[in-house]
C-alpha cells in the first residue's frame, strides 16, 4: 500500500489533496497488470473500479453487431479510465481494452463513494477533478463528431 | 512639372469645345458626362453640346432625379451612377486565350489596344478615387500593367464642384470639393448672368501644352475670388458627413455589433453599392472553353463581395448571411482599406447612398455604431 | 508561341509523376516545359490551371531542396481540383506562382519546432518538415503532431513512419476513430499538445488543417504556454487572382495571397473566432 500511496501523491490528477485525503483514497486502491489485448471491463458490467494508468495504452470501444468495434478514444500514461462509477446505475457504457501491456491502479468504486459520502470535502475534491476530465473529454468528443476532416 | 497657381487662366465656354477638339486631334477618346436614360453618365462626347447643359441632379438615399436648372451650367451637377473606373478598370476584360492541339498547349496574352482616354469633368472625389485605385493596382507586389498604362495615358480635365450633391460628404473625407492633385487641367465654371467662362488651373506639362494652344487670358482677382467662393459654398452644403476619427478601430473592433443585424434586415445584397462605388475594385475570373475543348480563354469581370460566390470555399460560402456580407463591405471600405493601402477606401461621393434601392446610408450606419460601441463585450 | 508567363499568364508544366495517396487525394510532380522551376518557400502555393476548366490554389507539398520539380498534393473536392487530380503522367497543366508568405522556418532557428497538422493540412507543412530536418542541428526539439479522420485517411503514412524511426524527431499521431487494428491514439489533435515533449516557452508552432482544428489547436498551444506571436497558421479563403488584385482572398485586412496564407496567430486572434469573416 505505501507504494500506491506514493504513486497517487505524485500523480497530477490527485495533486493538491491533503495527505489525509490521499491516504483515504489509497485505502481503496490496488495494483493491476493487464496484458496486451486484455479487457479492463466490458459494457454493461458493474462499474466497480476506476483506473489510473501508470504505464501503457487503453482503447475505449463500442461494438455494433456485424461491424468491427469502433475505437473512439485512447488513454495513456497518467490518464483516468472511467467515470460511470460516479453516477448511478454505476454501469460501464463501453469496453476498455489494454492495447499493450498496461499497469494501472484500480480504485474501488464503492469504497471511494463511501468515503466521499462520509467526508464531503474529499467528495468535493474528487468531483472537481472528475468534472474537469469530463469537460475535456466532452469537448474532444464534440470535435470528433464534427468530422472536420471529412469531405463537405 | 510646371505649375503656377498664380497664373490660373480663364477660357470661354467655346474654348472648352476647342479643348475637346484638341484632345480628339491627339487621338484621345474623349469621355465626359452626358444625359441618358434619366441620369448623367460618362460616355464618349464629341463636344460641349453633349454635356448636360442646364441639368442638375437631386440625390437622396435611394433616390436620383435630374432636374432642369435655371441657368445653362455645363457642370452643374454632382456625380451619376457610374465613375471613371469603368474606363480605367473595365468591367469585362479578356486576360488571355489558349489553344490546345496535337502539338500541345499555347497561351497568348490579349493584344493591347492603344486606346487612350481624355476625361472631361472629373470631380475632386473622383480624382482621389482614381488615385486610390492606382495604389491598389500599381503599388502591390504584382502591378496590373494594363491598368497602369491606361492611367498613364489618360488626360484628366477635372472640374471643381459648384454644387454639392444631396448625399455628398467629400469634405468629411478630405477629398474635395477642390481638386488639388492628379489632373492635367482643372476647371471651375463661372456663370454670371451672360458671362460663361472657366478658370483653368494647370496640373501637368501635358495640361500646360494643351492649354497653351487655346485662347486664354490670365484670371482676374475677381474671377479667382468667384471660383474660390463657389468651392467654399459647395463645401458648406454637403448633404452628409462622416466622422472618421477612430473609425477604423471602431469597425474592426465591433464585428458582433447589433447594428450589423439591423442593416442586414434591409440590405438586399444586390451589390449596387459596389458597382457604383468608384474605388471598389474586386473582380472574378471565368474560364471558358469551346465545345471541342480546343480553345479556352480567361475573362476577368467586375465582382462584388455581396455575392454568395465571392467567399466560396470547398465547404460552402464563408459569408452566407447578408449581415456578414454588408459588414465585410463596410469594414473593408472604411477600416481594413487603411491597413491595406494607407487611406480610407471611401471618397465621400455618396453614390452608394443614392443608388441603394433601400436607401442604406453608410454615414448613418457608421454613426449608429459609433454611438453605441460594444468593444467591451469581447469582440 | 506562348506568351511570356508571369503572374497573370500561366506557364506550361508537364506532369512527370503521379502518386495516389488516398481515395480522393493524389500527389503530382510537375516539371516546366521550358527552363527551371523557380525556387519556393515552404508554405507557398501555386495556381494550377486545368485547360478550359479553371484554376485552383494548391500548396506546394514537396522538398524545397529538390530543385527540378514542383510537388503538389491535390484533393478532389470540386470541378477544378478534380480535373487536376485526374491528370495523368505526361499531361500539360498551367501554373502561376509561387505565391504567398511561407512558414517562418529560418526565424524559428534556435527554438523548439512544433508542427501540428490536421488531415490534408500535412501537405503544406511537409515542405517545412523537410526543411527543418535538413537543418536539424539548428533547432531544439522537433515535434510533429498529426490528426486524421481514421487510419486509412492518414496522409503520407509511410513518411511519418520513417520520420518516427529517427531518434531526433517526436511524431504523435491521432485519429478521430479507428477499428481495433489501430494501435495508436484515438482522439483529437489538441489533446496531444499538453503531453508533447517541447518547451512551450521556447517553441515556434506551425499549424495547418481545417479551421476548427486550427482554432482548438491554437487554444491548446496557448494553454500549454506558447505565446501567441509564436504560433503560425495557414489560412484558406476563396482564391482567384492570387496576386492581390481581385479582393477575394481577404481575411480581415489581410490578403491571403500576399499577406498570407501563413499568418501569425496573435495578429488574427481577434477575428479568428468571429463568425463569417
Amino acid at each position: 500500500m505505501p507504494d500506491i500511496e506514493h504513486v497517487l501523491k505524485e500523480h497530477p490528477f490527485f495533486a493538491g489533496l491533503a495527505p489525509a485525503q490521499s491516504k483515504l483514497i489509497a485505502g481503496c486502491a490496488r495494483n493491476h497488470l493487464f496484458g496486451a489485448g486484455q479487457y479492463l471491463f466490458h459494457e454493461g458490467e458493474p462499474a466497480n473500479e476506476f483506473f489510473v494508468i501508470r504505464h501503457g495504452h487503453v482503447a475505449l470501444e463500442i461494438v455494433a453487431p456485424g461491424q468491427a468495434p469502433l475505437v473512439f478514444a485512447t488513454l495513456g500514461q497518467g490518464e483516468i479510465v472511467g467515470a460511470s462509477w460516479l453516477v448511478p446505475p454505476y454501469r460501464w457504457t463501453f469496453d476498455a481494452r489494454a492495447v499493450e501491456l498496461t499497469r494501472a491502479i484500480g480504485i474501488d468504486a464503492a469504497c471511494l463513494r463511501g468515503k466521499c459520502e462520509a467526508d464531503h470535502d474529499l467528495g468535493y475534491e474528487m468531483m472537481k477533478r472528475f468534472l474537469s476530465v469530463l469537460v475535456q473529454r466532452l469537448h474532444a468528443t464534440r470535435l470528433q463528431i464534427l468530422d472536420i476532416y471529412g469531405k463537405r | 512639372m510646371q505649375r503656377s497657381p498664380a497664373t490660373t487662366a480663364v477660357i470661354s465656354a467655346d474654348a472648352l469645345q476647342g479643348l475637346i477638339d484638341a484632345l480628339a486631334a491627339r487621338r484621345y477618346r474623349v469621355v465626359g458626362p452626358t444625359v441618358r436614360d434619366g441620369a448623367i453618365v460618362y460616355d464618349t462626347i464629341a463636344g460641349i453640346g453633349d454635356l448636360p447643359a442646364g441639368w442638375t441632379d437631386r440625390q437622396e438615399a435611394g433616390r436620383y432625379r435630374l432636374e432642369r436648372r435655371t441657368d445653362g451650367a455645363l457642370f452643374g451637377f454632382a456625380v451619376g451612377p457610374q465613375s471613371w473606373k469603368r474606363f480605367l478598370h473595365p468591367p469585362v476584360e479578356t486576360l488571355w486565350t489558349a489553344r490546345k492541339d496535337d502539338t500541345g498547349v499555347a497561351i497568348a496574352a490579349t493584344p493591347k489596344t492603344d486606346e487612350k482616354f481624355a476625361f472631361i469633368g472629373v470631380r475632386a472625389c473622383e480624382l482621389h478615387a482614381i488615385a486610390i485605385q492606382n495604389r491598389v493596382f500599381c503599388e502591390g507586389p504584382f502591378p496590373d500593367v494594363a491598368y497602369a498604362t491606361r492611367r498613364r495615358n489618360a488626360f484628366v480635365v477635372a472640374v471643381n464642384c459648384g454644387e454639392a450633391g444631396g448625399t455628398c460628404f467629400c469634405a468629411s473625407m478630405q477629398t474635395g470639393p477642390k481638386a488639388d492633385t492628379g489632373f492635367d487641367l482643372a476647371v471651375t465654371e463661372l456663370l454670371d448672368g451672360t458671362a460663361h467662362e472657366f478658370l483653368v488651373e494647370v496640373g501637368s506639362d501635358a495640361g500646360n501644352e494643351v492649354l497653351a494652344a487655346l485662347p486664354h487670358r490670365p484670371a482676374s482677382n475677381a474671377q479667382l475670388a468667384a471660383g474660390a467662393a463657389a468651392v467654399a459654398r459647395t463645401a458648406s452644403r454637403m448633404g452628409r458627413s462622416l466622422a472618421t476619427g477612430g473609425l477604423k478601430e471602431l469597425l474592426q473592433g465591433n464585428p458582433n455589433h447589433p447594428r450589423w443585424d439591423a442593416v442586414a434586415e434591409r440590405c438586399l445584397t444586390c451589390g449596387n453599392c459596389t458597382m457604383v462605388c468608384p474605388t471598389c475594385f474586386c473582380t472574378t475570373v471565368e474560364d471558358h472553353s469551346d465545345l471541342t475543348g480546343a480553345s479556352a480563354e480567361r475573362v476577368r469581370k467586375w465582382d462584388s463581395c455581396f455575392t454568395m460566390d465571392f467567399s466560396f470555399i470547398h465547404g460552402g460560402s464563408v459569408r452566407k448571411t447578408a449581415k456578414a456580407r454588408y459588414r465585410q463591405w463596410m469594414t473593408h471600405k472604411l477600416a481594413n482599406w487603411i491597413d491595406q493601402f494607407g487611406t480610407s477606401g471611401c471618397v465621400g461621393c455618396g453614390r452608394c447612398i443614392t443608388w441603394c434601392p433601400v436607401g442604406i446610408d453608410i454615414t448613418e450606419e457608421a454613426a449608429a455604431i459609433k454611438a453605441t460601441p460594444q468593444t467591451a463585450k469581447g469582440a | 508561341m506562348s506568351a511570356r508567363p508571369g503572374p497573370f499568364i500561366p506557364q506550361l508544366y508537364r506532369v512527370s509523376r503521379t502518386q495516389r495517396e488516398l481515395a480522393d487525394t493524389v500527389t503530382l510532380e510537375l516539371v516546366p516545359q521550358e527552363g527551371a522551376r523557380p525556387a519556393f518557400q515552404p508554405g507557398q502555393f501555386n495556381m494550377l490551371y486545368a485547360f478550359g476548366v479553371g484554376e485552383v490554389a494548391i500548396s506546394l507539398s514537396g522538398d524545397p531542396n529538390e530543385t527540378k520539380t514542383y510537388v503538389h498534393t491535390v484533393r478532389d473536392v470540386g470541378a477544378v481540383s478534380g480535373a487536376i487530380a485526374r491528370l495523368t503522367t505526361g499531361a500539360t497543366v498551367g501554373l502561376r506562382g509561387p505565391f504567398g508568405q511561407g512558414w517562418p522556418i529560418a526565424q524559428a532557428e534556435g527554438a523548439d519546432m512544433v508542427i501540428v497538422a490536421g488531415g490534408l493540412g500535412l501537405a503544406p507543412l511537409r515542405p517545412a518538415i523537410y526543411q527543418v530536418l535538413s537543418n536539424r542541428r539548428r533547432y531544439g526539439r522537433v515535434v510533429v503532431l498529426v490528426g486524421s479522420r481514421n487510419p486509412q485517411d492518414l496522409l503520407f503514412r509511410h513518411e511519418l513512419e520513417q520520420w518516427r524511426q529517427r531518434l531526433d524527431v517526436d511524431i504523435g499521431v491521432t485519429v478521430d476513430h479507428a477499428d481495433p487494428e489501430w494501435r495508436g491514439n484515438v482522439g483529437v489533435v489538441p489533446a496531444l499538445i499538453p503531453r508533447a515533449p517541447f518547451d512551450p516557452h521556447d517553441a515556434v508552432a506551425l499549424v495547418c488543417g481545417p479551421e476548427v482544428m486550427m482554432r482548438f489547436a491554437a487554444n491548446a498551444l496557448r494553454d500549454a504556454g506558447v505565446a501567441g506571436d509564436r504560433i503560425y497558421l495557414s489560412m484558406e479563403r476563396n482564391m482567384k487572382c492570387a496576386i492581390g488584385l481581385c479582393g477575394h482572398c481577404q481575411f480581415g485586412p489581410d490578403f491571403l495571397c500576399k499577406d498570407g496564407p501563413v499568418l501569425r496567430y496573435d495578429r488574427i486572434a481577434a477575428i479568428f473566432a468571429a463568425r463569417e469573416i
